[in-house]
């Protein structure tokens, strides 16, 4: 047991550092690189095929609402918002299961 | 696994009717697919697609919460998990950005209807909220990400579990092709319904995968090693959990992992 779990935590760090790399080395490699969304890499693309430019026959409801594009700050914070609600939740329940386990121990198993 | 009530089955049997008849009714040719960039009769036949799916799901948790509610934190972290997964955009090697979906890790724990549920709560999330994908499009986009990418992913964890494989490797192969899975099908969606004037749907289809694809493959990757880091995760804390959906049965066998 103590030996599988040693491979693991060897395993975990190598794959917590590719994830890192993963995401790090596009930013640092392509300096100067737009990084917009590939949704709207995907209407350019409309664009090409049809030949003509697509009117979108619907604006999303927020957009309606407002009278114009959601400003980049308050979108990142709707994202960050998400993100938080996500994180939440699992450290939460990461929380949960591993004090239970460090204060059940020699209950179980 | 799918023992379902007799009015269940009924509920199951008429939404998909419903959904065949809406389909048949309509003139058939068809990341996120953007708010308005599908045409109305697309919009629906994918909306009705996801129908079954959506109702068997919504009857799966109906069932987990009443018989496993020990699994439901399981549950909880699938759902939190498409959340934050989602909402990161990344960039990527084509100098733009994308996200992942997160659906792999649901999918593997809980089967493919019951991540039809969380995909398209976060979906709707960023529909109203973000004008990310959209309402209209809401269909089609949850008929990709929470439907055809998590089916796969379910599909190859199984393959991988009956024939032995590492259980990490085939865990990482599944959310990896999920995610890949997920673009190609929502190329598919676009061509469909744009079809290219010279070579039609198929030419079409290439032509949105070459935007899709190679932004998505490390973002694949990524996803595959986030999904493998949280189930190492739940390995080490949710042990019981997991035993109760079912998660560890079939390892025993296999004596390894």
């Amino acid at each position: 047991m103590a030996e599988h779990k040693k491979s693991n935590k060897g395993l975990v760090c190598v794959l917590i550092l590719a994830s890192i790399l993963l995401v790090v080395v596009p930013f640092l490699a392509l300096r100067g690189a737009e990084f917009g969304g590939s949704d709207d890499a995907g209407s350019q693309m409309v664009n090409e095929v049809t030949g003509t430019e697509y009117e979108p026959w619907f604006t999303p409801v927020l957009e309606n609402l407002i009278g114009g594009e959601i400003p980049g700050e308050i979108e990142s914070l709707i994202f960050c918002v998400q993100t938080g609600i996500g994180v939440g939740i699992l450290a939460f329940c990461f929380g949960y299961l591993v004090a239970r386990k460090k204060y059940s121990r020699g209950q179980e198993e | 696994m799918n023992k379902w009530s007799k009015s269940e089955k009924g509920l199951l049997f008429a939404v998909t009717l419903a959904a065949a008849v809406y389909v048949c009714g309509l003139d058939t040719k068809a990341m996120h697919i953007m708010e308005g960039y599908l045409p109305a009769g697309y919009c629906i036949a994918w909306g009705a697609v996801c129908l079954p799916f959506l109702a068997a799901g919504y009857l799966r948790i109906r069932k987990l919460v009443k018989e496993q509610k020990k699994a439901l934190i399981l549950l909880a972290m699938s759902g939190a998990f498409i959340f934050v997964i989602s909402s990161l955009k990344i960039p990527s090697v084509t100098g733009s950005c994308s996200h992942m979906t997160g659906t792999g890790l649901g999918a593997i724990l809980f089967g493919p209807s019951t991540v039809s549920i969380l995909g398209i709560i976060v979906l709707v999330f960023q529909a109203v909220l973000l004008a990310h994908g959209g309402l209209t499009t809401l269909g089609a986009n949850t008929f990709s990400m929470a439907i055809a990418g998590p089916l796969f992913s379910f599909g190859i964890y199984k393959l991988g579990v009956r024939f032995g494989w590492n259980r990490k490797a085939v865990i990482f192969a599944a959310a990896f092709l999920g995610d890949l899975l997920t673009y190609c099908v929502t190329s598919i969606q676009l061509a469909l319904a744009y079809p290219s004037e010279t070579g039609g749907v198929a030419a079409s289809a290439v032509k949105f995968l070459g935007v899709f694809a190679p932004t998505q493959l490390p973002l694949a990757v990524l996803e595959g090693i986030l999904t493998v880091l949280i189930v190492i995760g739940m390995e080490s804390f949710a042990a019981p959990e997991l035993r109760a959906i079912g998660f560890f049965r079939k390892e025993k066998t296999d004596g390894r992992a």
